[in-house]
């Protein structure tokens, strides 16, 4: 499964935001999303979605190698990780984020659950075998 | 309470104490949310006799249970003060994403007192409550300063700001957020403005405790199906709210040259469609909204070009109609000008067009305007807008107190095309011969404002129909030639549609799913119910609704001196001069039939002949502990 991206539908609702916090982690805060809808205001005028990519760098930069590469989606291994952070840091779109109650990281598993939710069409599942990208 | 974040923030500005108190489970029950918590806080802890820009009158902001939640637009944020424009019960909202972003922070509601001594803005970060310099923001625009403190604070922070009509307590300012929404109604911006709060910038990382998680989730989703599932989800959305311009104007209810007439040539050039052709960049949503009314663009006029949001239904019929500019690139124009000075566009244009109507009569002079002035003209529309924001000449002093202080100091028969009731300028529907919404602009809670009860259908049609229905099934205003004043009918629609539509507001989340598309009412209760494990129906909201109609009404009586009949009565235009041309041509409604509709609304409503709620009807709606023995 992959997911596809077209920042010219999103109007920045966060739906996706919400759904992810409330089915990753049973909390409805979307600050625990692990995308971000970034708003260019006043100029350009448009909504630049933030994904992850499963580019793998977290799992290159992960000292304690706990994040690692399994049906083409990086997981984190709780066990194994050791709270640093550097993955969260070294994150290129800034879509990782830290669980306040336990301090671990957490990161986009490909769920697929903001695409079900967007009400526009502009996060849509594909079920092709390649990385995460825009349309 | 499920469903709530659980906290109120109290902030003295002056005296910089910050607390936070728990929220009651008696008040949730008992007035939901929203502008239920804005009614009963004012009634309660507004001080007798206090002027609105002292430094006492509390200016609230105020969420529902359901804002932030995982439904259909819950972005809708509230605010409360005693008004700047009218004197008496204000409350505001808007969309975009400043509420939910305060629940998450953990505060459902907020109430600010004081007056600072210096320009500044509020911060709130979860727990972190600062007060802090806003020095580098006073004097700048509400867009810019909204996108300096974006990029000082971070993307993540929702802000709210005033411009410098807002500074300059311009009764008619508004507040901005999300570079385009606004809280635009009642001078609620000029309120901040007189506290030396130029902003608020919050950001919430927490989560909003909730009943049933799961459930709610599943049933939230249901919703998000069911609204997509609506005709009007492809329908309406793609248009918004302006789509409904060419059929207001067709059943001859579009206000025309300050209100003279009610249909224009030009609506083709003014309308949805336009707005698509030649502004927008992208749809714009509140908060988890399926359906976004806003249409952000860009606009080229021979005076500027500017980013902007809009213009939506009201903006284009104030500002295409009752000031008769020609594009919608003009329209657009004057909408960002409004935004970025802070006012209200709705009052904005009015006040422009009576400036206008006033110059052409000789009621005011070239000299004291400091300009030639005239309808359709982009460039008298510019001048006078600065002119009433920044209080730039004597004139410019009296058009920022709003039309009716305009007309009680310029005379000469002003008063009569003074758009206004209680002091709030009119919005975009003409009523002349549409006696429901008339009576609906007459009582509705916060002057003449639309969004209390919106029953022009019913004028239209004889029935309620949601709005994508009305307009797709075109502009057949055979039965409404002739419509008569029934004011039992019309009584019946209107304090319906004032249950119905404010009841949102308690609620935290918007009616436009319901009001525009029909999604059912019944599942707001179901959704209520999961969030905050306590059973409702639609039938209990309601009947709170017609509780905190009656406070509000009760906050009039005690706010405004000789408060009652008389302050309903709608602007002596409408009922002296008959419409001059267009699909109405020759209907006006006469003295008599206003006096009609307000005994069979009064009598509906269990309210005396002048207009005050008894004490049985008191007692009856809930408000015997509240208010007991009448008046305070």
């Amino acid at each position: 499964m992959n997911i596809l991206f077209n920042h010219e539908k999103c109007s920045g609702c966060g739906v996706c935001k919400l759904a992810c916090s409330i089915v990753n982690f049973t909390q409805v805060t979307p600050a625990k999303a692990m995308l971000r809808i970034e708003g260019l205001f006043p100029a350009p005028g448009r909504y630049q979605i933030h994904f992850c990519d499963q580019c793998g760098i977290c799992a290159e930069i992960c000292p304690v190698d706990a994040i690692a590469l399994e049906d083409s989606i990086y997981r984190i291994n709780e066990d194994d990780c050791i709270a640093c952070h550097e993955c969260v840091t070294a994150c290129p779109n800034c879509v990782m984020i830290i669980k306040k109650e336990d301090d671990m990281p957490a990161k986009c598993i490909l769920c697929g659950e903001c695409a079900i939710v967007c009400p526009r069409d502009a996060i849509m599942i594909s079920e092709e075998e390649t990385k995460a990208g825009c349309r | 309470m499920y469903g709530y974040a659980g906290k109120i923030l109290r902030i003295d500005i002056g005296t910089k104490e910050i607390s936070k108190e728990p929220l009651l489970e008696k008040m949730c029950l008992e007035f939901i949310g929203g502008r239920g918590f804005v009614a009963k806080t004012l009634y309660e802890e507004l001080l007798p006799d206090t002027n609105p820009f002292d430094a006492n009158n509390p200016f609230i902001i105020a969420t529902g249970p359901l804002s932030g939640h995982f439904l259909p637009a819950s972005g809708k944020t509230h605010f409360g003060s005693k008004s700047p424009a009218t004197g008496g019960y204000a409350d505001s909202n808007m969309g975009g994403h400043f509420g939910p972003a305060l629940k998450y922070a953990g505060y459902d509601m907020a109430v600010i007192t004081g007056k600072a001594k210096t320009p500044s803005y509020l911060f709130i970060e979860d727990d972190t409550i600062e007060i802090r310099s806003a020095k580098e923001y006073w004097g700048k625009g509400s867009i810019i300063c909204e996108e300096m403190m974006k990029k000082n604070l971070g993307e993540d922070f929702q802000i709210l700001t005033i411009g410098p009509a807002g500074e300059k307590r311009v009764k008619f300012a508004c507040i901005s957020h999300d570079f385009g929404r606004q809280a635009g109604r009642t001078g609620i911006g000029a309120v901040l403005g007189s506290k030396n709060i130029k902003a608020i910038a919050v950001k919430g990382t927490g989560s909003i405790p909730i009943f049933d998680v799961k459930k709610a989730y599943a049933k939230g989703k249901d919703a998000f199906k069911k609204v997509s599932q609506k005709p009007g989800f492809k329908g309406w959305t793609p248009e918004g709210t302006a789509g409904i311009t060419d059929w207001v104007n067709e059943v001859g209810s579009f206000p025309a040259k300050n209100f003279q007439t009610s249909h224009i040539d030009h609506s083709h050039m003014i309308n949805g469609k336009k707005v698509l052709e030649r502004l927008k960049i992208t749809d714009k949503g509140c908060y988890c909204c399926p359906t976004p009314c806003g249409k952000y663009g860009h606009t080229k006029t021979a005076l500027g070009s500017a980013y902007m949001e809009g213009p939506e239904f009201e903006t284009i019929s104030l500002f295409g109609g009752s000031c008769m500019l020609k594009t919608i690139e003009e329209v657009a124009y004057a909408n960002y000008l409004c935004d970025e000075l802070g006012i209200d566009t709705i009052s904005g244009a009015s006040v422009a067009a009576f400036a206008i109507e006033c110059f052409e009569k000789g009621l005011i002079t070239e000299n004291e305007i400091g300009k030639k002035i005239r309808f359709g003209d982009l460039e008298s529309i510019v001048y006078l807008l600065n002119l009433m924001s920044l209080k730039q000449n004597n004139l410019g002093n009296l058009f920022a107190q709003g039309v009716k202080t305009a007309s009680e100091r310029i005379k000469q028969g002003s008063e009569k095309f003074a758009i206004h009731v209680k002091g709030l300028e009119w919005t975009g529907y003409e009523c002349r011969n549409a006696p429901s919404m008339m009576l609906a602009y007459m009582t509705a809670d916060v002057g003449a404002h639309h969004n209390r009860a919106w029953v022009l259908g019913h004028d239209v049609v004889g029935e309620a129909t949601n709005v994508h229905d009305l307009i797709t099934a075109g502009a057949d205003c055979d039965k409404r030639a002739k419509a008569i004043v029934s004011g039992k009918d019309s009584a019946k629609f209107v304090i319906d549609s004032q249950h119905t539509r404010p009841a949102f507001d308690l609620l935290g989340c918007c009616r436009l799913q319901m009001m525009e598309l029909g999604f059912e009412v019944e599942n707001y209760a179901e959704l209520y119910t999961i969030i905050t494990g306590e059973k409702i129906t639609w039938k209990k909201i309601l009947e709170i609704s017609e509780k905190v109609w009656n406070l509000t009404r009760m906050i009039w009586a005690r706010e405004i001196k000789g408060f009652g009949r008389k302050s309903d009565y709608p602007p002596p235009r409408f009922y002296e001069e008959p419409t001059p041309s267009g699909p109405n041509k020759g209907h006006c409604i006469n003295l008599e039939e206003i006096d009609e509709l307000l005994d069979a609304y009064y009598e509906a409503r269990g309210w005396d002949n002048n207009g005050i709620p008894t004490q049985k009807t008191l007692d009856r709606v809930g408000l015997k502990n509240m208010i007991d023995g009448g008046l305070k």
